[in-house]
């Protein structure tokens, strides 16, 4: 049991280094690729929707960050529980890296749909039930940041956060369904979310593309914040003093 | 560790935190105090027109009660963990999840139930009409539960924190929202002339919920905290 | 054959805020010792005991109570365990009564005479039924300090029990220290007094670069 936290406290981290030192470049070239190509082929190629003309095409971002912001949450929760149990290093960092990702993506998903509503709607802000949803979603995110940062020690914020974000996640259903009949209360006030029944495949697949993309995305952020609160917590270490050197020297190069 | 003996247990710190609030008079007077000020501040800001005021009612007096119960579940813990009366409880050979349970009963005991007894007034000063007011006790009754639980969670997870009172707010508001939703809808409904058995129904399905599973995240958190 | 060590420490360390308090502690204590934890400020004798006592998970290496992982015993280890930290656990509005009957309801303990008898060996008769913060910071230390004559566990864990005990009250403390030990407990305390124990007392010296 004692050389198995002993293995995970040094292992783990350093592992988990040195394979996406490798694999990183790859998923950030194929990361950009599919990104082009969906983006392109949203905004120019895709037709343009019959009511809403080209301003519908802000979902090629809209919908993937909305998407990826709850993912992240849930993956936040596992990495939370597998940290709780199992006490790994890995998945200690895999919580604070998560927050301010899916705080970002649902800080798009927002802004995005704000700037689709104004056309759409003729409004700003509508306090629809994805749009509320999705503001309780980016306050329960601002929670575990703000949890995160306030206690001292990093192993007891890590703990904290864990708790917080699976009691979060138990909660995102409830809070989903109760936003969502709400809404249906007060549905006069408020207009109904067009939902397109049949999206064409000339519309839904470079969307599909973009959700992969953003995927792609997410984990390449995901990997590189991991490697830098790595590096910041094994400083001491011999292998990082070492990767450290190695870069220095690579630049000084540079400079001759 | 017989039954009996964590039966008595759990009254002793039931008996202990209704004593200790009851020499404490703020405790108990300031969340129903904080309640009657707040709802004050609406005729104020807002308007004091009965139409006006009564449509607000159920929506105010519900967001009221919640930040009341929500300022007050940060001394849930505080002091027990000023005084390290909370390391004593980690410690004892008796079921932390029941003596979590002892802590938030006595929080509902002090903030939940006055809360839900003067409600009626504030409605009556609010406009509220009548066919509301009981709605509006029994919505109170079953939500204010969950509240304290919810706010348990924060508080421990906070409690060892020097800047914990503004972050408990962020963290367990959120948290909130579906009680809110449920709870105003239901003094709605009634007003309107529906059925509120519905709203009623998830309000208990939330307090079954939050006392099933919500004393084992305190009871985490607490380690946690203490741990600091 | 060595039969199996109340209370053994196998290659303990503690790690606070990247710094190594505590770097490969292996002890074992027996039933009927004292163990005094010396050491300056901030060498980790608090840290220590918050590690014997669980509150603290923060450690690696074993811990061994009558043989078994004391994370798995947890349970039954509570109940044989009597800790006084820093903070006395005195609730200030309460009665030194009524602070130690809710403390004695944790385990199970209540006879009001018994709890009479404690608050008038550690001094405090005359005081049972005035509030805790009408008494002096010592007097409300030998409100906690009454558990030591109420409960029964074998194991103490005291952290700076002498703390704003006067000279009489010092004396007082050792010879109920020596006497649980003779009574076959084990004792595990911190404090910079220098004890004079009748039965002697073990040491522990942390930090310093010991």
């Amino acid at each position: 049991m004692a050389s198995w936290t002993w293995f995970h406290r040094l292992g783990s981290p350093k592992w988990f280094y040195e394979k996406t030192s490798r694999w990183l470049p790859w998923l950030a070239l194929v990361t950009a690729a599919i990104m082009v190509v969906g983006t392109v082929w949203g905004l120019a190629y895709a037709p343009a929707d019959a009511k809403q003309g080209n301003s519908y095409r802000i979902i090629f971002i809209h919908v993937p960050s909305a998407f990826l912001a709850l993912v992240c949450y849930y993956l936040m929760a596992i990495a939370g529980a597998v940290s709780l149990i199992w006490k790994m290093k890995l998945s200690d960092m895999a919580v604070k890296s998560c927050a301010p990702i899916g705080a970002s993506l649902t800080f798009i998903a927002l802004v995005t749909g704000a700037i689709w509503g104004k056309p759409t709607w003729g409004t700003w802000w509508v306090w629809d039930a994805r749009t509320t949803s999705m503001l309780v979603l980016f306050f329960l995110y601002l929670g575990v940041i703000a949890l995160q940062d306030a206690f001292e020690s990093r192993e007891n914020a890590n703990r904290a956060c864990s708790i917080l974000a699976l009691v979060g996640t138990v909660n995102i259903p409830i809070i989903y369904k109760s936003v969502d009949w709400w809404n249906t209360l007060h549905q006069g006030a408020t207009i109904k979310f067009t939902e397109a029944p049949s999206m064409p495949p000339e519309m839904w697949q470079p969307l599909f593309l973009m959700i992969i993309g953003f995927y792609c995305f997410f984990a390449l952020v995901f990997i590189m914040a991991m490697r830098s609160e790595i590096l910041q917590r094994e400083k001491g270490t011999r292998w990082v003093e070492l990767i450290v050197k190695h870069r220095l020297n690579k630049l000084t190069n540079h400079d001759d | 560790m017989s039954a009996a003996q964590t039966v008595q247990a759990f009254w002793g710190i039931v008996r202990r935190d209704l004593t200790v609030s009851m020499r404490h008079r703020s405790d108990l007077f300031n969340p129903v105090i904080f309640f009657l000020i707040v709802v004050t501040l609406f005729p104020l800001g807002v308007s004091p027109a009965p139409d006006v005021l009564k449509a607000l009612a159920p929506g105010v007096l519900w967001v009221v009660a919640l930040l009341a119960t929500l300022l007050s579940s940060d001394g849930i813990f505080h002091a027990d963990f000023e005084d390290g009366s909370l390391e004593q409880l980690l410690l004892s050979p008796q079921p932390l999840y029941l003596m979590v349970l002892a802590k938030v009963l006595s929080h509902w005991f002090i903030t939940g139930l006055p809360l839900t007894l003067i409600a009626p007034m504030l409605g009556l000063m609010l406009q509220l009409p009548a066919a509301g007011m009981v709605p509006l006790m029994l919505s109170l009754l079953a939500g204010t539960g969950t509240l304290s639980f919810v706010g348990a969670i924060g508080a421990a997870l906070t409690v060892g924190l020097r800047r914990g009172g503004l972050l408990l707010s962020l963290i367990v508001i959120p948290l909130y929202t579906p009680v809110l939703i449920f709870g105003a809808s239901a003094v709605q409904s009634a007003i309107e002339g529906f059925s509120i058995a519905g709203q009623l129904a998830v309000l208990g399905a939330f307090f079954v919920f939050a006392i099933t599973f919500a004393p084992f995240a305190i009871a985490g958190a607490l380690r946690i905290s203490v741990n600091g | 054959m060595l039969s199996t060590p109340y209370l053994a420490l196998e290659n303990v360390s503690c790690e606070r805020n990247g710094r190594l308090l505590i770097d490969r502690l292996s002890l074992v204590m027996e039933l009927g010792q004292a163990l005094q934890v010396e050491g300056p400020n901030g060498s980790g004798k608090t840290t220590l005991l918050r590690v014997l006592n669980t509150l603290s998970r923060d450690y690696h290496g074993q811990i061994r109570w009558q043989g078994q992982d004391l994370a798995e015993v947890r349970a039954d280890y509570l109940r044989q365990l009597l800790y006084i930290g820093h903070a006395p656990g005195i609730k200030r509005v309460l009665t030194p009564l009524e602070n130690l009957r809710w403390q004695a309801e944790l385990y199970g303990d209540h006879k009001e005479q018994d709890m009479l008898e404690a608050l008038a060996r550690v001094g405090l008769v005359g005081c049972e039924n005035t509030a805790c913060h009408h008494l002096s910071a010592g007097q409300q230390r030998r409100v906690s300090l009454a558990k030591l004559f109420l409960f029964t566990t074998p194991l103490w864990i005291l952290d700076e029990p002498f703390t704003a005990i006067d000279k009489q009250g010092v004396a007082e403390l050792e010879a109920v220290i020596d006497r649980h030990v003779q009574d076959g407990g084990l004792v595990i305390l911190t404090t910079h007094h220098s004890l004079s124990l009748k039965h002697g007392c073990r040491r522990l010296s942390l930090g310093g670069g010991a």
